[in-house]
């Protein structure tokens, strides 16, 4: 059945929440609204206000109710309206929450999935485009996951929900409508910590998660086309912890690696994936490990500017070229 | 709750539990006072933070909590631990930070907890426990449980954020939880009157729609009495509660700080009040032998405390490996988290 990418992540939270009552979804206007954009629709109808819960504005609650709850056995889902306002829950998640386990001698857990609309594209300005995963990617205790595809939004969510340790969710925004695909009905899950090889290739890698996916693959098809030039594309899917072995397998391969993503490049995911790829597999390279990503700036909100700021498919095609010369 | 028992002069099943409050507060004192001696000498390292003078307290307001009741002290707040029947030795261990703590060495101090007891281990970052009792006692609301969340703070924590938005969000949902403020004058070194411009931080459950009750914190009676109606009230769903314990730290606020930022005579006056010694007045009173009985429990915390000491040294260092351990439930394909040695 052909579902948006929107759809595919409400339909993980009837069948989780159906699946286990356990599960329950709080946050701002998720209930009665259905979320700011309708991602929790339909769930107070089908489950009720105990297990569909409109929050104040109070991010730091929300994600500290979230891990107590948790540490009783629940599996809450709470969502950040916009991922931006993560920052404002940060001492919960990487202090608390992410500590937990730990500081309690490995007996206690939190079943916890902070989920949030982030990315760029739709004229949100500075405070509604951001992609905050860098924050987190260095924390231990926390996992960390990025959707690019209905199919992928759907499965990863369902294991961010079955799982027993705190899970941060990105969901990107731009591809809530505008991405669309056909996939199996009922249950299936994607596993956590497995990059996904989006497109073989020969000559050169791409490496990369969430809103850029789908530019890398459209990216890859005009070259290949063009140039003759084989590409291969890799999803990270999860950011921490990072798929090693996918990274270094992809690298190895072609020799040449374009790492893309929409947030900043310094102390962006794309740093790591580079200094991995340097250590492990430097022998195999046959150019300069490459980086496209957001400039260092915040997310401009005027349309030359934010369009000027951020990866896109022709800049991904002209970075390819520049790699694929050497 | 582990055993308390102590020789009762008569019959009475309130005696009883008073000289088990009594025991109580007694263990927590010198568990504090060998805790800052084994701090002096080095064999408990770090930050120590000593509650000694805040026992009537922790006693008053544990004492009614059930079983499948959660808590969370404050840094302060070792008595609560051992009340809720975490054994000493097992305490002095983490203190220690020894294989055999709560925590098996991975932190300090009590910032592990039991979740087996109810006890979630709190953070530095003062307040963050509220939201997270918060979250205990909507889990107990929608699973319709008959227990309660009680979170602990300090008035210094609550000019933070997080306690704002777990009393209102506790207000708005009823949910069954006790918030207890240990008014100990003090963040740190900064007093009170720098911290706020109210005298009562009870005085602020009014703005999240519940009640807030002002009590001394040292005089285990006013605690109790304020302490037993108000949890009642709150686990048969009367909503939240603000209690606000009016009390005073002994010692600085970690074992580092001489505290020079206070008089003595306020320290005097404070130790004039002393929970311990004002609860013995009660128990005179009452026709109990103190002096007998005091003799007695001392005998008997030496011995608890002699052995957990004894445990907490023989227990070994954590292996180097065990860092990498405990920090996911379930550990991930590929997961990259360190390196062995």
């Amino acid at each position: 059945m052909e579902v948006t990418y929107l759809k595919a992540i409400n339909e993980a939270l009837h069948e989780e929440m159906g699946r286990d009552e356990n599960v329950f979804v709080m946050g701002e206007d998720v209930a009665e609204l259905g979320g700011a954009f309708k991602v929790t629709e339909g769930l107070l109808d089908a489950f009720g206000p105990d297990r569909v819960i409109d929050t104040p504005i109070s991010e730091s609650l929300i994600v500290g109710a979230g891990i107590g709850a948790a540490m009783l056995g629940m599996r809450p889902v709470v969502e950040m309206q916009f991922a931006d306002f993560i920052s404002c829950a940060f001492d919960q998640i990487v202090n608390m929450a992410a500590t937990l386990r730990f500081r309690h001698g490995g007996r206690a857990c939190c079943p916890l999935v902070i989920r949030g609309p982030s990315g760029a594209g739709i004229h949100g300005a500075i405070f509604h485009s951001q992609n905050p995963e860098a924050w987190f990617t260095r924390v231990p205790g926390l996992k960390v996951v990025a959707p690019a595809t209905p199919y992928d939004a759907k499965g990863l969510l369902k294991s961010a929900i079955r799982d027993d340790d705190p899970v941060l969710y990105f969901e990107h925004k731009r591809l809530y409508r505008s991405l669309k695909e056909d996939i199996p009905e009922g249950d299936f899950t994607v596993p956590i910590g497995v990059a996904e090889v989006r497109h073989e290739g020969r000559d050169l890698s791409i490496i990369t998660y969430g809103g850029t996916v789908g530019q890398s693959l459209d990216a890859a098809r005009i070259v290949e086309k063009a140039d003759g030039v084989s590409i291969e594309v890799v999803d990270l899917r999860t950011l921490l912890p990072l798929d090693r072995e996918a990274i270094l397998a992809t690298a190895k391969k072609t020799g040449k690696v374009l790492i893309v993503h929409e947030d900043r490049l310094t102390g962006g995911i794309g740093g790591e994936v580079a200094a991995l790829i340097a250590e492990h597999a430097f022998e195999y390279l046959d150019g300069p490990i490459m980086r496209l990503a957001m400039w260092d700036t915040h997310n401009a909100f005027s349309p030359p500017l934010e369009e000027a700021i951020l990866p896109n498919t022709n800049k991904i095609v002209e970075a390819i070229k520049r790699l694929a010369s050497y | 709750m582990a055993d308390a028992t102590v020789v009762a002069s008569e019959p009475g099943a309130q005696v009883e539990y008073e000289l088990q409050l009594y025991y109580w507060m007694k263990l927590i004192r010198g568990f504090e006072e060998r805790v800052s001696r084994l701090h002096r000498q080095n064999k408990i390292l770090g930050g120590v933070y000593s509650g000694a003078g805040q026992e009537g307290l922790i006693a008053g307001i544990c004492a009614p909590l059930q079983q499948g009741d959660v808590v969370l002290p404050l840094h302060r707040d070792l008595g609560v631990f051992l009340m809720r029947g975490v054994d000493p030795g097992v305490l002095m261990a983490q203190l220690m930070g020894k294989e055999g703590g709560l925590s098996r060495g991975k932190d300090s101090f009590l910032h592990g907890g039991d979740l087996s007891r109810g006890v979630f281990g709190s953070t530095s970052m003062l307040g963050s426990s509220l939201p997270v009792a918060v979250g205990a006692a909507l889990k107990f609301q929608i699973k319709k449980e008959k227990n309660i969340a009680v979170a602990f703070f300090g008035e210094g924590a609550a000019s933070r954020g997080d306690v704002h938005e777990a009393m209102n969000f506790a207000g708005v949902r009823k949910l069954p939880v006790v918030f207890v403020c240990e008014n100990n004058r003090y963040a740190y070194s900064t007093p009170l009157e720098k911290q706020m411009a109210i005298d009562d931080v009870a005085d602020r459950a009014a703005a999240y729609g519940f009640k807030g009750y002002v009590c001394s914190g040292n005089d285990l009676l006013a605690v109790l009495d304020v302490a037993e109606p108000v949890l009642a009230r709150t686990r048969e769903g009367g909503g939240p509660a603000l209690i606000e314990c009016k009390t005073y730290r002994y010692h600085g606020h970690s074992e580092h700080d001489p505290a020079l930022y206070r008089s003595k005579e306020e320290l005097l006056k404070w130790e004039s009040r002393d929970p311990i010694q004002r609860f013995e007045f009660y128990l005179e009173k009452k026709g109990q032998d103190v002096k007998r009985l005091r003799e007695q429990i001392d005998e008997k915390v030496r011995a608890i405390l002699q052995q957990a000491v004894e445990f907490a040294e023989n227990s070994p260092w954590p292996e180097v490996n065990s860092v990498l351990d405990d920090l996911y439930a379930t550990p991930t394909p590929g997961m990259l988290n360190g390196r062995r040695s």
